[in-house]
């Protein structure tokens, strides 16, 4: 699919937090791009600035946290540099989004019904009556049983499972092309997980649509992602085609990150993990931010910062693939 | 919805009751209504007739049961100080009592709404900072300081606005009305500052706080995220999820504002009930004082029933007994 013009491009994006005792960076250098109808899975531990690339994304970053450097282009156009206004106007639009825990997503005051309502009126040219109609279908197709009487019920009287199929429905009704999933299944029963994902992969290939998907669960980002980026310390540390980064991947926090997948045909003494914690954003190392838990540290990792160079089947910010400095 | 009306006043009749019995053991131990009544020269068959006509002489739960009978009718019996019935004097003094009580809640909320949804959604605006530190004289200068600065400045001064009264009223039955007549509506405006100014800031500092509180909620997020307009967000969406507590605070405040505007009353000479109250109090006029103690609760048990159904009307999770549609 990279072979088609991107629908989203991320160039060289950095974040950062302006705080009183100086600034943090909570994203640096971050490029990837995501094609039509590709879904992109992203991955890491809690703080790794996942969910900070969705939010600049959809131009909601939380102040004070600010774009400091890069570009965020959709089919072509900057987006990132946009008034708050003709941003709203993409809100919703061209990027749905959405997010975690379904329980405080939605307005409680509110009829599910009204939320879809005012989204698509909003965005669509359409009236109140039809954009009803339409709430009926999308409530249908999200697989809300009854959905022409549930339509008028609040978010209160749905469970956690159902209120994220209605979010799912009020991310997609204005028809996007891209869809920002913030860790979507996280706070729901794992028996109700693998609905939601399988619902979310069959509307977005049904309508083309794109999906940024961030969790920190690799049996969802392995079933439903074309291509994952691996992100650490507010970098991506490998990007590549799903099938590679699972099962053999290049750069040794991502291959730490898989190997501590427990497998399923074998009992395992311990399960694999990696050593320490991610270092804190007021505290990344010098060189490679991985460097005091890489188990292939060498000289030029405490020195430099790597860039996502090629390593073979992905691409890996790892010095490793680097052949001068192998060879140095 | 109707038997949730009912059970709720079921559980203000125990409160009228207490009440009933702290403003009926006023006769028994503030001072001696007989010797009250019969003046300097008595003799003995004179107080004891007196007694027996009073029903003095009948057991307390005897009395207690008279008094909340006759109370129930709206009888307080006759008023020491004007010698007339207590119902009366009270039902001439509310209508100005009430009139400037809803222009002042009136002028609190219209203004203390909008400041706190501005203050909430722009804290760091040159504006805000300005309504914030406005606020705090709103809070801290007492009412009868912030009432007479207002005369001296409006009425001394510049002699745009009366100082003191009503102005002139128009009677619609029992009613007397100042809001018909060009002076009455003046003489209201000062007035209905002074006791709005406290409850207005007060409302736009619990805005503002629950405007912060809200915004950063998850579904305003996703609200933001939906692409919907601004005034929707912060209207259609905050605004409603601030109104519980403010609906709360609200009705406790207009329910102080009915029962306390004394200080206002007597700073502006107001003909109303904390007028008449406070000089009630002056002289010992029991029967007075204590029709008012239960009209005041009288008007906060009602105040907050009406506030439990405006919750209902608010947030759908409240409406128990609808059809919860299951999993």
């Amino acid at each position: 699919m990279s072979n088609l013009a991107p629908l989203l491009r991320v160039k060289n994006l950095r974040v950062e937090f302006p705080t009183r005792r100086g600034t943090l960076v909570a994203l640096d250098d971050v490029s990837f791009d995501i094609a039509p109808g590709e879904v992109l899975g992203v991955v890491g531990e809690s703080g790794a600035g996942k969910s900070m690339t969705g939010a600049a994304i959809i131009g909601l970053l939380e102040p004070p946290g600010r774009i400091a450097r890069g570009e965020i282009l959709l089919d072509g156009k900057r987006i990132d540099n946009l008034r708050y206004e003709q941003m709203r106007r993409i809100r919703g639009k061209e990027i749905g989004a959405i997010f975690q825990d379904p329980l405080t997503t939605l307005n409680p005051l509110y009829t599910v019904g009204r939320q879809l309502v005012e989204t698509m009126t909003t965005h669509l040219p359409v009236g109140p009556g039809e954009a009803r109609r339409r709430a009926i279908e999308w409530l249908e197709l999200v697989g809300i049983p009854a959905a022409a009487q549930r339509i008028d019920s609040y978010p209160h009287e749905f469970s956690g499972g159902m209120r994220q199929r209605v979010v799912i429905a009020l991310a997609l009704c204005a028809e996007p092309r891209l869809i920002v999933a913030d860790e979507p299944t996280t706070a729901l029963d794992v028996s109700i997980q693998a609905q939601v994902i399988a619902l979310l992969k069959r509307l977005a290939r049904e309508k083309g649509t794109a999906m940024m998907l961030v969790t920190h669960d690799m049996g969802v980002i392995a079933e439903t992602a074309d291509r994952v980026a691996v992100m650490y310390a507010g970098r991506i540390a490998e990007i590549g085609p799903v099938r590679e980064v699972v099962k053999h991947a290049n750069h040794p926090y991502s291959a730490g990150l898989m190997a501590s997948i427990p497998p399923l045909d074998r009992r395992v003494e311990r399960l694999a993990q990696i050593d320490g914690a991610m270092p804190r954003l007021s505290a990344i190392p010098k060189g490679c931010a991985y460097n005091p838990r890489c188990p292939q540290v060498f000289g030029k990792c405490r020195e430099l910062r790597p860039d996502l160079i090629n390593a073979g089947t992905t691409q890996a910010a790892c010095w490793l693939y680097d052949t001068e400095a192998t060879r140095g | 919805m109707f038997a949730f009306i009912i059970n709720r006043i079921l559980q203000a009749l125990p409160v009228m009751l207490a009440v009933a019995l702290i403003s009926f053991a006023m006769f028994a131990y503030v001072g001696d209504p007989v010797a009250i009544m019969l003046g300097q020269d008595f003799t003995e068959a004179q107080r004891e007739a007196l007694v027996r006509d009073l029903g003095l002489d009948q057991p307390f739960w005897v009395q207690f049961a008279t008094f909340v009978g006759n109370a129930a009718q709206g009888e307080f019996g006759l008023s020491y100080r004007l010698s007339r019935p207590v119902a009366e004097l009270i039902a001439e003094r509310a209508p100005a009592t009430l009139e400037l009580a809803f222009c002042a809640a009136g002028l609190a909320l219209l203004i203390g709404v909008p400041m706190g949804v501005y203050t909430g959604l722009y804290r760091h605006s040159w504006l805000s900072r300005f309504f914030l530190t406005f606020s705090l004289i709103g809070v801290s200068l007492p009412t009868f300081l912030i009432g007479i600065l207002l005369i001296l400045v409006f009425a001394v001064w510049l002699g745009w606005l009366p100082s003191f009264g009503r102005g002139d009223t128009v009677q619609l039955g029992w009613w007397s009305t100042g809001f018909l007549t060009w002076s009455g509506l003046k003489a209201l405006i000062l007035p209905a500052i002074t006791l709005g100014l406290f409850q207005l800031t007060l409302i736009m500092r619990l805005v503002r706080s629950e405007m912060m509180e809200v915004l950063r909620t998850d579904y305003i997020k996703f609200a933001r995220a939906r692409g919907l307009p601004n005034r929707a967000v912060h209207f259609g969406h905050a605004l409603k999820n601030t109104l519980v507590p403010v609906i709360t605070i609200v009705g406790l405040q207009l329910g102080a504002i009915i029962a306390f505007a004394i200080v206002t009353e007597t700073v502006f000479q107001w003909p109303g009930m904390g007028l008449l109250f406070i000089q009630s109090v002056g002289a010992a006029d029991i029967p007075v004082m204590s029709a008012y103690l239960l009209l005041i609760a009288l008007v906060f048990v009602t105040i907050n029933l009406i506030v439990d159904l405006l919750y209902y009307a608010v947030d759908p999770r409240l409406r128990i007994g609808r059809g919860k549609g299951g999993h």
